[in-house]
């Protein structure tokens, strides 16, 4: 019998601890098939955050470093710098790349690290407890806006995929998701073409991800993915936000 | 030999490039500016790289993950600087990975000022970020000596899997001396097979990690990182004793200090006190053995002087351990000590122990 479909040698044999209902483990896998997919496994050095993929180091399975929360695009930019030659990827939720992170994140893309950024958005701090990201949509109710999110109190959701498509040494940035078969589809070509921009040497490249947090958004997944496309997408619309010069 | 005048800061740079570290990653601060300048030029000529980062707290980082990478890496910065990295130095502490940080020392606290200054005794050698873990601190008293010591500093990283922190302050980051460069040294990193370079060519993948979820696993990780302390303790002390054999005062003073120490001792022995220098050139580990040896010998009595309220007082007093009393004369603020505020304070103990 031939083999249809197995499992990517991207991903380490270990369990997710991921919750139920949760995106990571769709995710990680899309990442992993990307760098196998490449054939770039064995040159690949991924960094990851603090957050809820703070293990990560123990599923793809390639050389990993455990970064300081938010300082994962330094540490990156470090690998990278001595091993030009090298496949360096960063994996950063909202709270580590967007609130702590934020300027680690920004400069990488403004130096054009040639380094991919691959940022889940489930606009909650998971790990920690439910916590207002900054990512949070208004009105969202969380751990620390139980009424919901005020702007007047807690200001605006952050929209950083906006944000860094502005910066001249990004080369690639666009938002997906990975609520359906087809936006998952769409999200797997977008993290291939971010390395693929890596190792053209094009500049930085960020994927943002919009992800599910079922347990701390109470919902169930079925009820998470939809509430993906109906709450989120509007706010965080999909597509590309910048795309390589010669690719216009 | 070839004979040159060089600036503190730059010493501190064309050590490390001496040392073969290709690497340095910094964030601009005063008064150790001249040391980036420096190396924003040298290092390109040797195939190096200066990347100027977007905060301390990013330098840090980018060296730890160039150290993860395998490289010789150095990082610089002055006091609120070095604050800044305190959180990276805990995370390299506790991966393991070897670099080297230069911390030129200015006054404090807070934004203080950029005058010379020795306040981060504390911070350097008792850890300075979280988490239970020890630097090597080397505190060179010359701009030769710097030349020397960063060199050594980089075979400490390496040989320990450890930060090494190098101190100077304002003064000696600022001062010209001539110095005598000598032939380079022979520079031979250990190999790095822990290395996150990438899983070509090796059988499994390497991950560089602080996080152990496991408390059982996280007290192992803390044994291991003591019993290399220990080993640090037994193996690297090093210290300078000047006309110390017979001194009935001690001085102790480590970086510029001791240099105003010695002019002190010379005065002192011209009329007749026999005093003499002891300079703890490592600072962790803390020089002990020679201080404790004169509190059962010779030594009546022990000045510290040091450019702050009383730091390295608190090692001196352990080491000595009540022996026999223990002075203190310091400047903060960053004030520097003059030799007449040392021989008076000299002046003072002599009588007292007539």
């Amino acid at each position: 019998m031939a083999v249809s479909t197995k499992r990517t040698q991207g991903l380490a044999d270990k369990h997710f601890h991921y919750c139920p209902g949760c995106t990571h483990g769709i995710i990680h896998r899309l990442v992993a098939e990307a760098i196998e997919e490449l054939g770039v496994l064995e040159k690949t050095v991924g960094v990851c955050p603090v957050g809820c993929a703070v293990f990560a180091y123990d599923y793809f399975n390639c050389d990993m470093i455990e970064a300081a929360h938010g300082r994962a695009p330094a540490v990156a930019t470090g690998v990278k710098r001595v091993l030009p030659e090298s496949v360096v990827f960063t994996y950063q939720g909202d709270g580590d790349l967007a609130a702590i992170g934020t300027a680690e994140t920004v400069h990488a893309a403004a130096r054009g690290e040639r380094i991919t950024t691959i940022f889940v958005n489930n606009a909650v701090y998971g790990m920690t407890g439910g916590q207002m990201a900054p990512t949070t949509l208004l009105g969202q109710k969380t751990t620390t806006t139980p009424f919901g999110r005020q702007s007047s109190v807690a200001g605006y959701p952050l929209k950083v995929s906006e944000m860094v498509a502005t910066i001249d040494g990004a080369a690639y940035v666009t938002r997906v998701a990975v609520n359906s078969p087809k936006n998952i589809l769409r999200a797997k070509k977008a993290i291939l073409k971010a390395f693929n921009v890596q190792l053209k040497g094009l500049g930085f490249s960020l994927v943002e991800v919009l992800s599910t947090c079922p347990t701390n958004w109470g919902l169930s997944p079925p009820e998470a993915l939809r509430w993906v496309k109906e709450k989120m997408i509007p706010v965080y619309p999909l597509g590309d936000f910048k795309v390589p010069e010669d690719e216009v | 030999m070839e004979r040159v005048l060089m600036k503190g800061n730059e010493a501190f740079g064309e050590g490390a490039v001496r040392a073969g570290c290709r690497h340095f990653f910094g964030y601009p601060i005063t008064p150790q500016s001249e040391l980036p300048h420096y190396l924003a030029r040298r290092l390109p000529e040797v195939g190096g790289l200066y990347l100027q980062a977007e905060s301390e707290v990013a330098a840090i980082n980018m060296v730890y993950g160039a150290a993860a990478a395998g490289a010789r890496v150095m990082t610089s910065s002055s006091s609120p600087g070095i604050s800044l990295m305190q959180e990276g130095i805990s995370y390299i502490a506790c991966a393991e990975l070897p670099c080297v940080v230069v911390n030129i020392m200015r006054g404090g606290p807070g934004l203080g000022n950029i005058a010379p200054s020795q306040a981060d005794y504390f911070q350097a050698v008792k850890g300075g970020g979280h988490g239970d873990y020890r630097l090597p601190v080397l505190a060179p008293a010359s701009i030769q000596e710097i030349i020397d010591l960063i060199v050594l500093a980089f075979d400490l990283a390496d040989k320990y899997r450890n930060p090494v922190m190098v101190v100077g302050d304002g003064i000696l980051g600022q001062m010209m001396e001539p110095v005598e460069l000598g032939p380079a040294p022979e520079v031979t990193p250990p190999p790095k097979p822990w290395a996150t370079t990438g899983t070509l060519g090796r059988k499994s993948r390497n991950v560089v990690n602080s996080l152990y979820i496991e408390p059982e696993e996280l007290e192992k990780v803390n044994l291991r990182l003591q019993a290399k302390y220990k080993q640090v303790e037994q193996e690297e002390k090093r210290w300078e004793e000047y006309r110390a054999d017979d001194a009935q005062v001690i001085i102790v003073a480590f970086g510029m200090v001791a240099r105003i120490a010695k002019a002190v001792v010379d005065s002192m022995r011209m009329a007749g006190i026999p005093v003499g220098l002891i300079r703890p050139v490592t600072l962790y580990p803390f020089p002990d053995k020679p201080l404790a040896a004169s509190a059962s010998g010779a030594a009546k009595a022990f000045l510290v002087v040091e450019m702050n309220a009383g730091q390295m007082l608190e090692d001196v007093k352990l080491a000595v351990c009540g022996r026999k009393p223990v002075h203190f004369y310091g400047r903060t603020g960053g004030m520097v000590t003059s030799v007449a505020e040392v021989e008076g304070k000299v002046r003072d103990i002599w009588e007292g122990l007539k």
